[in-house]
């Protein structure tokens, strides 16, 4: 990878210096929200970065709060119900792109990209209106359809780049040994594919648990209001308490899992996050 | 086991282009027949239409005496190797081999036992239960191989299969194709673009191009009697030279300077009604240290003296090349050889003449040496069309010909 | 057969070739085409039905008065709403404000991308745990990033309110609202473009680099006539999406200053016209332009930069 000469230790620290400002530039606004997390009310407008008392007061109350604990709920509910479903669609339509030939695939291609560049704020008018009028207003489905929608132009990218990079022959290989279309594509392409799809499922989970228009425009109630929501409507738990130390708990709480999957899945969210984009 | 019978199958793209064009071969039951020509002569699309990976637009295809054009690949119960193996990446050796006995829905030990004696006849055994991204290319292509005989086809369908090995691993698998192919005498239509394999392997070779068929016979008779230039120069190596000649006197007048040529040769011209511009094509093991050659033998055929260009000593032979003066050879179909070896670029590539002569000649580079050309095996070929006028017609019926040849000569 | 007639032929069969990698499939192309069809159909409902549906919707939507407050006032009133939001002084800061806001921080985002990308290509130590915490920014919820930056800058709580000047409070003034905005935003989406980036990156051959080297090119003259040039289709696509995106700002703006004091995006306002002023017919009208505004960018970026769409070449393997 590098160029040329071997490194000298000096090299090395200049790199150390140089990953440890990327690793400050990535960190600091998270251990920031975190340690406002850890501070108790007394303390919570010292401006310190490290807290002098820690306490889990915050957590406490957040938790007691009802509208947040709902909002949790949803926000998990409706996140994996859209990435199965989104990802169940983004596959069966992925493997038609890259591998099928079909009048009309440069239509769907075109589609799909049109509604990534779409601005989700121009839906929102309409299917405030629409959702009332049919009764999606304020249920889990409302937020489930667009989310999917959104979701989908990122699951087919993704995913029909994963399916190309799967060798053509082994199809027909497939073929030659006797399976059908169908069975071709569940004994061979479907586990080969299974980390492509793993992939995508994270990305498009990151999606919907992100998401804040729809389901501020959508919801109203905690039928079905999200957690980004919920935080964005704090007011403390009780009316004259200072909402700031709840909210970083509970946004402390909406990191985790983005943290976990970070942590855990780092290659594959590079590599679907950068697949779609350059193998185009 | 099962004849494979070509009739006038014809593969037409939407957009008109022709990729295979009224091609006609009826390959005998246990044959091993070779598709050979450069790439983009649709010797692959003759190979995926009989595969039924891809439509036949017009003719027939039958297996066994069955037509088999509207049937799906599965139900024509031949298998294929592919030049990638085409290994399912997820299964071990042993999935892999019995995954088209899973699909046929065979009974599990009957499948074990199926795949345990293919193994042993690949010397798999031991790796059975290594995923392909662990072997080596000569395992996997062996496994490829597996998956294909494990189920008992009627026919073996190879496409390329060697072309991924490095050269010396692709010598012994040749060897092993054609043992393989000797004990199973399975029916096996073998794709390549190497003349060397297409040689070495075959019963019989067609040789393809543009979508259209040149020649089918027994490697040894194509060597012989190649229907056209395209033919001649496609196999053998080094290539045949081509040299213009132009005939005058019962002689051939050639940089080489006058050829005699034999009564029998004269006669065969005459009776094609040879132009007097023609190309003459000589291998080089045709030519001869004429210091080497004894007087008897000398005086059949003719002697010229050149100036050594490279030398290539081989051990066993060398490769002497001599540069001549005068305009090189022109034809369609040289053009298109050059082409398809890359060497069209090459400076200094046409223009030269390759002899091979025995170890024991004395020839050294830029020195005069006297060359003795075998006359009776010159080749004549019209420029215009590309024919060999020296093969006399009605063409002499080859070995095989029992087996139904019918090398279209179409224009 | 004569010269003439085999020329054609042999190219035909050259053409023909050249596209065996996805030859017809037998079962007949037809078996092919029905599956892609069922398999599609399912993407293509959804799609369609929310969002074309919907769009066509809101354009009729924009064509009428229509305020929830007064439901029984609902008539068509063609251009009004247009001209009623185009000759505002509203719509044309917010527009502004937010071009100012796309234009800026994707500038700041391509220069810091490009370099931690770099960074990331060519780290010798801890190359895994770099990419690892680059993706923390990209993971995170926006709205949760939001208001760590918020709380950072109010003052007395914040600690980078703390070291500016007493007394001054950067979300109440446009201006430093406004670069406060950028800070997020870039923080944010720059882990994405970097990692857009680096895959570009990886593209350029490394001997290509060496060749450069021993030509006698320096880091710079490597990066300005070498990487940059091989990596304009990465680049173009980077900046295509996150042009879009950066244009479609809202979480950022409303946690942060909820478009108070002049630093609403247009996304912003139309929301305030659709949920606070409950005034469907003017925020459709804005949902509209945004849709138009936003349909330009893309087709600036494809046809004057030529920008791959991704996606754009399927065929390619």
């Amino acid at each position: 990878m590098a160029i040329g000469q071997a490194r000298s230790t000096g090299d090395k620290s200049k790199w150390a210096v140089a990953n440890t400002v990327v690793l400050l530039y990535a960190l600091i606004p998270v251990l920031w929200i975190l340690s406002l997390s850890f501070k108790p009310a007394s303390s919570i407008t010292d401006g310190n970065f490290i807290p002098r008392e820690w306490t889990l007061e915050n957590y406490a109350q957040v938790f007691q709060v009802d509208l947040f604990t709902s909002a949790l709920r949803n926000s998990i509910g409706i996140a994996i119900i859209a990435t199965v479903l989104a990802v169940i669609i983004g596959t069966m339509a992925a493997y038609a792109v890259a591998r099928l030939r079909f009048p009309g695939k440069k239509l769907l291609i075109g589609v799909s990209l049109l509604i990534a560049m779409f601005p989700p704020i121009s839906l929102v008018s309409p299917l405030f209106d629409i959702w009332r009028g049919i009764g999606l207003f304020d249920t889990w489905p409302g937020l489930i359809i667009p989310y999917i929608t959104f979701a989908l132009p990122l699951a087919i990218y993704t995913l029909s780049a994963f399916f190309r990079e799967i060798p053509w022959e082994l199809e027909k290989a497939a073929k030659m040994d006797g399976a059908t279309p169908l069975q071709a594509f569940r004994s061979v392409i479907v586990p080969l594919a299974a980390p492509g799809v793993f992939t995508t499922a994270i990305l498009v989970f990151i999606f919907c648990w992100n998401d804040f228009l729809f389901a501020i425009s959508l919801t109203s109630t905690s039928a079905s209001q999200t957690a980004t929501v919920a935080i964005a409507n704090f007011t403390g738990a009780s009316e004259f308490a200072e909402p700031t130390g709840s909210i970083a708990a509970a946004a402390v709480l909406l990191t985790i899992p983005i943290i976990v999957f970070v942590l855990f899945f780092q290659r594959r969210i590079v590599a679907g996050l950068t697949s779609g984009a350059v193998k185009g | 086991m099962a004849d494979i019978v070509l009739d006038h199958v014809t593969k037409r793209y939407p957009d008109g282009t022709v990729a295979a064009n009224d091609i006609n071969v009826e390959i005998a039951d246990g044959e091993f027949i070779i598709l050979v020509g450069p790439s983009g002569c649709g010797k692959s699309t003759v190979l995926n239409m009989i595969a039924g990976l891809e439509d036949i637009s017009d003719g027939e295809l039958r297996i066994g005496g069955n037509r088999m054009n509207e049937r799906a690949p599965k139900d024509r119960d031949i298998a294929m190797v592919f030049q990638s193996y085409a290994l399912y990446p997820h299964m071990t050796v042993r999935e892999n081999m019995a995954f088209p006995l899973k699909i046929a829905k065979m009974d599990k030990a009957e499948i074990n036992r199926k795949v345990e004696e293919t193994a042993m006849i690949l010397d798999l055994s031991q790796h059975l239960d290594r995923k392909p991204a662990n072997m080596s290319g000569g395992q996997r292509q062996r496994v490829a191989m597996g998956r294909a005989i494990v189920r008992n086809p009627k026919a073996f369908l190879m496409d390329e299969p060697l072309s991924n090995l490095d050269a010396k691993l692709r010598v012994q698998m040749r060897t092993m194709v054609a043992k393989l192919q000797q004990r199973l005498s399975t029916t096996t239509v073998y794709v390549t673009h190497d003349q060397t394999e297409a040689m070495t392997l075959g019963d019989r070779i067609v040789v393809m191009r543009g979508g259209v068929v040149q020649q089918i016979g027994s490697p040894q008779h194509l060597y012989d009697h190649p229907a056209n230039l395209f033919v001649a120069g496609f196999i053998g190596s080094p290539a045949m030279n081509f040299l213009p000649a132009r005939l005058e006197n019962g002689a051939l007048r050639t940089a080489l300077g006058d050829l005699a040529l034999s009564d029998e040769l004269r006669r065969t011209l005459e009776d094609a009604d040879a132009p007097r511009e023609a190309i003459a094509g000589i291998r080089p093991e045709d030519f001869e240290d004429a210091a080497l050659v004894e007087d008897h033998v000398r005086a059949r055929g003719s002697v010229f003296t050149a100036e050594v260009d490279v030398l290539e000593s081989m051990g066993s032979d060398k490769f002497v090349y001599f540069k001549i003066e005068g305009e090189q050879a022109m034809s369609e179909d040289l053009a298109d050889l050059a082409a398809d070896a890359g060497t069209a670029d090459v400076p200094e590539s046409a223009g030269h003449l390759v002899t091979r002569f025995a170890a024991t000649s004395v020839a050294t580079e830029g020195k005069r040496c006297e060359v003795w050309v075998d006359t009776d095996k010159i080749q004549v070929f019209d420029p215009s069309t590309g024919a060999n006028l020296t093969i006399p017609r009605p063409a002499p019926a080859p070995s095989s010909a029992s087996r139904g040849i019918s090398a279209t000569e179409s224009g | 057969m004569s010269a003439q007639a085999t020329a054609p032929a042999a190219e035909t069969g050259r053409a023909a070739q050249g596209r065996r990698g996805r030859p017809p499939v037998s079962e007949g192309a037809r078996a092919e085409r029905r599956l892609a069809f069922l398999l599609c159909t399912p993407a293509v409902l959804v799609m369609v039905a929310v969002t074309a549906y919907p769009i066509v919707y809101a354009i009729w939507l924009s064509l009428q008065r229509y305020d929830l407050r007064f439901p029984g006032d609902r008539t068509f009133i063609g251009l009004t709403n247009y001209v009623t939001v185009l000759s505002s002084g509203y719509w044309w800061n917010a527009f502004a404000v937010t071009v100012i806001i796309t234009v800026i921080s994707v500038a700041i985002e391509f220069v810091i991308g490009l370099v931690l990308a770099l960074v990331m290509h060519r780290t010798i130590v801890g190359r895994g745990l770099t990419r690892t915490v680059v993706l923390i920014p990209y993971g995170i919820v926006t709205v949760v990033a939001a208001f760590s930056w918020q709380f950072a800058w109010t003052p007395d709580t914040g600690y980078l309110a703390n070291l500016l000047p007493e007394g001054s409070a950067p979300l109440t003034d446009q201006v430093s609202a406004i670069s406060v905005i950028i800070l997020a935003e870039v923080w944010k989406t720059t882990p994405f473009m970097a990692l857009l980036l680096l895959a570009g990156l990886a593209l350029v051959p490394d001997d290509l680099l060496k060749a450069a080297q021993v030509d006698g090119a320096g880091p710079w003259q490597r990066l300005t006539r070498i990487i940059l040039p091989m990596m304009k289709p990465a680049i173009l696509v980077a900046l295509l999406f996150r042009t879009l995106d950066a244009f479609r700002i809202f979480d950022n703006i409303y946690i942060l200053t909820d478009g108070s004091n002049g630093t609403g995006s247009v996304s912003i306002l139309g929301y305030n016209n659709l949920f606070r002023a409950f005034n469907l017919g003017i925020g459709s009208a804005i949902s509209v332009l945004i849709f138009i505004a936003v349909a330009l960018i893309a087709f600036l970026f494809i046809k004057l930069f030529g920008a791959a769409a991704p996606g754009s070449e399927p065929e390619r393997r």
